[in-house]
């Protein structure tokens, strides 16, 4: 019983700090872009002042309409957290350095990520607005759109490995010295990326926010507590989104020509710099791209990037069998 | 509402079996299930607390899912009554009135009243003054552009670009305040000339300082990087691909509408009407500097970005031709203490930022006018709003509106 509570709030404290360092990065990295100081009166330089907004979501006065569905729009922010912090048990961060190394890891992920969809599409419908409504329902269209190419590049990944655990996937990347970036699937690398921003809903993919069209999309109605859990939620998102990309292409918790036995000290820091530097590309995307239209969203899931991804499995599959 | 559902449902059922009828089998490929769902447009308040309305504007918009049926503008929430109240004022204090019309170019605003009063009382407005004028006059279009640059990519989903607009545009509002002491409300004309600027020193009556030492040489740097700011823009935004898609072909706004619906200024232009008024008018003397008139060939979205962002930079070599050939001379022209204007009437129009801007000014010899009209650019721009946002998608609608820079202060008054 101890042993699940460890873990429990391993996983809660690990993805909140993985969410706390992606905001100091999202929030200094946008002003360094757009020449201006940024934070930087809170605590060293302004880099604990995430810590200082949370203190101050929680204490404002959480509103709820009346005309709200009260038990659906309390819980909808519940359940996007929940999917984002659950996402992490399957995380390696050494071969024994993980939550939960189960057989259908791969699997695990991408269904626990799609249940966040429930929350946004909740959020929306009962807030009895309109404009949540529409940010609810573009976030459904969205998500469920880019399930799949998400799904179908993780595919490629698990052929050439050979299993679904992710612990599995990094030791054949180990095993085969390259990682499966440079090994063939760079296109499945690529198509992750787009679907995975598209999935945490940030630039140029945040039309369900589209803060000039919809005001706050879903989220409008929602203040305080419930703000910052899904405020949250979207970084840590960001972060395990790009944990879980960096295990699949970029070798994980291992970087070539350092010795294994030394896994356990180093895996977590090798890990982490992945992450960080694929948070980095996404966060400089975020702060130079416009943001596209629905329509334009749904034709690069539907007539792009499944069909590559459909491509990019034909062609591991051939080279698998073939070669 | 749930029992029509049902009802629907059951119907709906029905229709099923039938087709699946073993003796219907035959014609399966006849039958076609029909399920009609009633839909209705959701009426959307877009306004007047909207991020994206450029303050209060109020759009009504009938929408069905994403699609935009019908959208009825709604005007007044920043109505402040500055045409009565012009009637209680006398000649200079409207000039503070005035250029609080469009803040975003305020000192626009004040010339073509000016102009008109100037024009009632036949006062001859030496060249220097007219220069001056002019210079600010660009300056406060090429601060007015900035603010769209910015602005626009922020309603397509760029947030960075606002920065850099709001960063240049500052060097331009600092030379606007080192002349008049304002950055936004200058209050800077007199009838008759200019007041002495604010950032020349002590002024007696002898000795009257006109500009403030080192303006050339600041305005030269300031024009100089306008230019460069104005081409970073067109890297930064209009290379952008997701920009182009988004704005490219959006919103397109024909000659003939626009000019049947009396649109004016770098709209119009941008579809490919060359009017300006700074050519064929003579309330400053424009027709002493060349310059070229940018004119879209589409009029799409992306050409209203495109036309304003090359007019920033024909804005920057009027002003440094401006100097260039700055006469020397009184600032004021000799003007009775007490403003009266002979009664009359007239109407001057001028090429402001937004469009064109005309003053009907109708005296009766008193201190103030007996009434005063204002024409403004953004009242008659947005009045296109409802054609051109028929059929659209809510996101082209925020895209649309964007283009047309309009300032609420300048339709409502």
């Amino acid at each position: 019983m101890t042993d699940v509570l460890i873990k429990v709030g391993f996983l809660a404290l690990a993805a909140l700090n993985g969410a706390i360092i992606f905001t100091i990065m999202d929030v200094k990295g946008a002003s360094w872009m757009q020449r201006r100081p940024g934070p930087l009166h809170v605590g060293l330089r302004g880099f604990i002042f995430p810590v200082a907004e949370i203190l101050k979501f929680v204490q404002k006065e959480d509103i709820i309409p009346t005309e709200v569905d009260r038990p659906v729009f309390k819980w909808a922010p519940a359940y996007v957290m929940v999917s984002c912090v659950a996402l992490f048990a399957v995380v390696p961060m050494s071969p024994t350095l993980v939550v939960a190394d189960i057989e259908l890891g791969v699997f695990f992920a991408l269904a626990i990520s799609s249940l966040g969809t429930i929350g946004v599409l909740t959020a929306g419908w009962s807030s009895a607005n309109k404009y949540s409504l529409m940010g609810g329902l573009r976030a459904a269209g969205q998500l469920i759109a880019y399930e799949l190419p998400l799904i179908l590049a993780v595919v490629g990944v698990v052929i050439q490995a050979e299993t679904m655990s992710l612990v599995g996937i990094v030791e054949k990347q180990i095993e085969w010295g390259v990682p499966f970036v440079f090994g063939g699937q760079l296109i499945g690398f690529l198509i992750f990326m787009v679907a995975a921003t598209a999935e945490m809903m940030r630039v140029p993919f945040d039309m369900p926010i589209g803060e000039s069209e919809l005001t706050m999309g879903f989220m409008t109605e929602y203040s305080g507590i419930r703000f910052l859990i899904f405020y949250i939620s979207e970084y840590m998102n960001m972060f395990i989104l790009c944990a879980i990309a960096s295990t699949l292409f970029l070798g994980g918790y291992h970087v070539p020509l350092l010795p294994t036995e030394w896994v356990n000290f180093y895996g977590p820091v090798v890990l982490l710099t992945k992450t960080a530097i694929l948070g980095f590309i996404l966060v400089a995307i975020r702060w130079s791209q416009p943001r596209f239209r629905e329509d334009q969203l749904q034709n690069l899931a539907w007539k792009i990037l499944i069909p590559a991804s459909l491509v990019n499995i034909l062609v591991t599959a051939i080279m698998k069998v073939g070669f | 509402m749930l029992r029509e559902c049902q009802k629907n449902q059951e119907a709906i059922n029905l229709q099923m079996v039938n087709t699946l009828d073993p003796q219907n089998m035959n014609n399966f490929s006849e039958a076609s299930v029909s399920i009609e769902i009633e839909t209705e447009d959701m009426t959307l308040n877009i306004g007047p607390q909207h991020p994206s309305t450029h303050g209060v504007l109020r759009l009504v918009a009938k929408v069905d899912g994403e699609k935009v049926h019908d959208v009825k503008p709604v005007l007044g929430y920043m109505h402040r009554g500055y045409e009565k109240l012009a009637e209680v004022r006398s000649y200079p204090q409207i000039t503070t009135l005035v250029n609080r019309i469009d803040w975003v170019a305020g000192f626009s605003n004040e010339i073509p009243f000016i102009a008109g009063a100037e024009r009632l009382m036949e006062i001859e407005v030496p060249e220097r003054a007219k220069h001056i004028r002019l210079i600010l006059n660009e300056m406060a279009r090429i601060s007015s552009h900035f603010v769209f640059n910015g602005a626009y990519a922020l309603e397509v989903g760029a947030l960075t670009p606002i920065f850099y607009a709001m960063e240049d545009r500052e060097r331009v509002l600092d030379l606007i305040e080192s002349v008049t002491g304002g950055r936004f409300h200058p209050n800077f004309n007199r009838i008759g000339g200019v007041k002495p600027a604010a950032g020349a020193g002590p002024t007696s009556k002898k000795n009257i300082q006109d500009l403030p030492a080192g303006f050339y040489r600041d305005t030269k740097v300031a024009m100089e990087k306008v230019i460069k700011a104005a081409d970073q823009f067109q890297n930064l935004i209009g290379g952008n691909e997701v920009f182009k898609k988004r704005t490219k072909n959006v919103g397109i706004l024909t000659p003939e509408i626009a000019e049947a619906y009396g649109v004016s200024g770098p709209i119009l232009r941008a579809s490919g009407v060359k009017s300006d008024l700074r050519t064929h008018t003579d309330y400053l003397p424009y027709d002493q500097f060349d310059f070229e008139i940018p004119v879209g060939e589409n009029g799409d979205c992306y050409d209203r970005w495109d036309v304003r962002v090359k007019e920033m930079v024909e804005s920057a070599k009027i002003v440094l031709q401006a100097i260039d050939s700055m006469p020397s001379g009184p600032l004021q022209a000799k003007v009775p203490k007490v403003i009266k204007v002979p009664k009359g009437r007239t109407y001057v129009r001028a090429e402001n930022p937004k469009g064109e801007m005309g003053y009907y000014i109708i005296s009766d010899g008193g201190l103030g006018p007996y009434r005063l009209k204002v024409r403004t650019a953004s009242f008659s721009n947005i009045s296109i709003l409802p054609i051109m946002l028929e059929g659209a998608l809510l996101p082209d609608l925020i895209a649309i509106m964007g283009s047309l820079d309009f300032v609420l202060g300048d339709v409502d008054r």
